[in-house]
């Protein structure tokens, strides 16, 4: 098998212990401590916050314009959809006006 | 401490209503099933690869950080690695649910908690909160539509991925930022958000000029849940539990 296969197999055993780990073991403790589920709570935030930071970082002036309407549209509208297609559709129209 | 001892509902009823919850997530999920096939053979994946990724892993954003390195060459323990960490919030999923579902046999439980993906979490905290028993055979019917869609999905992108023209015209190199963003907007209700964002974004910044790829990740996201243990009130009146 290829390596890629690999990393998938193995990234699939890490996620499913993910899903049944905390059943397993936060269940055992009456409750966490708060600075952990605080924590907890922080990581899916903090992980995607660094996939598009550097994105926002390097990209232009289409770039910007799509992530701040994105950023407003989930603001004010909410959900994934609304927030996605209107980013999206701002990023096309510049990068043909723009070039 | 009050042990339900309803007895367990089973029976079509029960698949049916299931089936019929798993529906706006079905859709809602399907553009980024696709989009996920087209990226991924657009970074170098077989369609086969793609969907053994969206069948085995099953778990969208984590799926689309995998691939986002698989295209970047990084080494097989540092995309294995990224993958559990964004998928680690589902221990917090798996600890709650799992209090909700203790008269389900360990087979079920196995299975379940295999498809426990951040809407049938959702979906399943609804259906507790309407006072509803979490039956396996609803969990069964909302998850598995969206499951198989989900790999199917894979397919259709990863074939259409490989005919797709101008990626750079159709901004399709830039939805995956734009898609992390819908998802970090998400979690704005959540405590100490702002604060977290901030932090790890420019320790993100900070650690891809400095350190370089794919380590921001783990940097930039080490210091935004740092600070929020930090900066947690641990005193008080927020000691309820579910």
């Amino acid at each position: 098998m290829s390596t890629t296969v690999w990393i998938i197999l193995a990234a699939a055993v890490m996620t499913y212990l993910t899903r049944i780990g905390g059943h397993m073991i936060l269940s055992r403790f009456e409750r966490i401590h708060p600075r952990v589920e605080a924590g907890l709570n922080a990581v899916p935030a903090a992980v995607l916050t660094t996939l598009v930071a550097p994105a926002a970082m390097s990209g232009g002036v289409a770039e910007l314009a799509a992530l701040a309407t994105g950023a407003a549209v989930a603001f004010l509208v909410g959900g994934m959809m609304p927030m996605f297609l209107t980013s999206a559709a701002v990023l096309i129209l510049l990068r043909h006006l723009i070039g | 401490m009050a042990t339900d001892i309803v007895k367990d509902s089973t029976g079509p009823g029960e698949l049916a209503q299931g089936l019929r919850d798993s529906l706006p997530v079905v859709v809602a999920a399907a553009p980024f099933g696709v989009l996920f096939g087209a990226l991924a053979a657009d970074n170098g994946l077989t369609a086969f690869e793609a969907m053994l990724m969206s069948a085995t892993i099953f778990a969208g954003a984590s799926q689309m950080v995998g691939i986002e390195l698989f295209g970047q060459k990084v080494a097989p323990w540092l995309i294995v690695v990224s993958i559990f960490a964004v998928n680690f919030r589902h221990v917090l999923y798996s600890a709650t649910l799992g209090r909700k579902i203790t008269h389900w046999s360990p087979v079920q439980r196995l299975l379940g908690f295999f498809l426990l993906v951040d809407p049938m979490f959702a979906e399943a905290e609804r259906r507790g909160e309407q006072g509803k028993r979490i039956s396996f055979l609803w969990y069964l019917g909302a998850a598995l539509p969206v499951y198989v869609t989900w790999v199917a999905e894979a397919w259709v992108g990863a074939l259409f991925g490989r005919m797709m023209p101008d990626t750079h015209a159709l901004g399709i190199d830039f939805l995956l930022p734009i898609y992390f963003l819908g998802l970090v907007m998400g979690f704005h209700k959540r405590p100490l958000w702002l604060p977290v964002v901030a932090v790890s974004a420019v320790a993100s910044i900070i650690a891809y000029k400095t350190v370089g790829s794919p380590w921001h990740v783990s940097i930039g996201a080490f210091a935004g849940v740092l600070l929020a243990a930090v900066m947690a009130p641990t005193s008080g009146g927020q000691e309820e539990q579910p």
